[in-house]
């Protein structure tokens, strides 16, 4: 019983904020909210530059959350809808850009630099096995 | 030598970072490339500000060179690139308008009292064309060449720098099959 007034306050937290940006829930259907309510965080505001439009008040982020609403309601895919939007305003409305010639080194920069501090980790470990601990270690 | 040469590689990277935040600094991070350059204008039917029972379609562009600009009379910067929109279209430089998120009878007497610079403007007030152009808001200028095609696109207001200094070359190259009667009379060559 407990945990389905818990499944409910959380449900409803989410609905609030719905609430919060557009006055009404988008989606009768609990699982196309959820939905909306993930995708429209994963997209940036074209105008606002550091929000989502799920957060901006701006103009132009209240007519693509109508666009999203509208594309969802005709029956489109989450990949659909970013195709749609990035069509027009570009990559950057995308906050997880896709892997492309110009966005590769974004992808691959923190396993590049991980790589690199693997083998300096490595090359420090090696170089002290050999060496004598040092005297307090030894008198411990 | 060789002993110090890793002393370098902190102050490498320092230079490298640094260089890209000193670059950063001077990039305007409203300018947000748009997808539609190079690529065909979006198609659109609309009513027009004038006549509601008239309406403009993009098929009016095909095949000119023309400026498309985005206004709307809760734009204060479309205000301040007014008068200038009006002395190009005095030059004959065809402007069509895209009316954003407006209403008639505003859009109606503020070009009445400012001067009508379009050849025709479309009235899109819950701004869904304005989505399919890639609009963030007003004021946008873009140049639509001789293939219906996105040649540039200008975001915040139209100067007579801005003019010369991104258009006007564009335009020249856009005009250089001819056909382009406003040119001389707009600055270009």
């Amino acid at each position: 019983m407990s945990r389905w007034i818990l499944v409910g306050v959380l449900w409803l937290a989410g609905a609030s904020a719905a609430f919060a940006i557009d006055q009404e829930i988008a989606f009768s259907d609990p699982s196309m909210n959820t939905r909306y309510l993930s995708l429209i965080r994963e997209i940036r505001c074209p105008k606002c530059l550091n929000e989502s439009i799920a957060d901006s008040d701006a103009p132009v982020a209240a007519d693509l959350r109508r666009e999203v609403r509208r594309l969802m309601g005709d029956g489109k895919s989450d990949d659909d809808i970013k195709d749609f939007l990035s069509a027009r305003y570009g990559d950057f409305v995308l906050y997880r850009p896709r892997v492309s010639e110009t966005t590769w080194a974004l992808w691959a920069g923190p396993f590049v630099f991980l790589v690199i501090g693997g083998i300096v980790f490595w090359r420090i470990v090696r170089s002290r096995l050999g060496q004598p601990l040092d005297d307090e270690e030894s008198a411990a | 030598m060789w002993r110090y040469a890793r002393y370098a590689i902190p102050v490498a990277i320092f230079v490298a970072i640094g260089g890209f935040f000193y670059r950063g600094l001077g990039l305007n991070p409203n300018d947000v490339p748009s997808a539609l350059v190079g690529k065909p204008m979006p198609k659109f039917s609309l009513p027009t500000v004038t006549d509601p029972d008239a309406t403009i379609t993009s098929d009016a562009l095909q095949g000119k060179v023309a400026l498309v600009n985005v206004w709307g009379t809760w734009c204060i910067e479309c205000r301040h690139e007014h008068g200038f929109l009006v002395q190009l279209a005095q030059a004959g430089v065809p402007i069509y308008g895209l009316n954003l998120r407006d209403d008639r009878a505003s859009a109606m007497s503020w070009l009445a009292q400012l001067g009508n610079p379009y050849v025709t403007s479309g009235f899109d007030p819950k701004g869904v064309a304005a989505v399919d152009w890639g609009v963030t808001g007003a004021p946008e200028t873009f140049l639509i060449g001789r293939d219906g095609n996105v040649i540039f696109k200008h975001i915040s207001p139209m100067t007579p720098q801005v003019w010369r200094h991104d258009f006007l070359p564009l335009v020249e190259e856009q005009c250089r099959a001819g056909g382009c009667e406003f040119l001389a009379a707009a600055g270009g060559r």
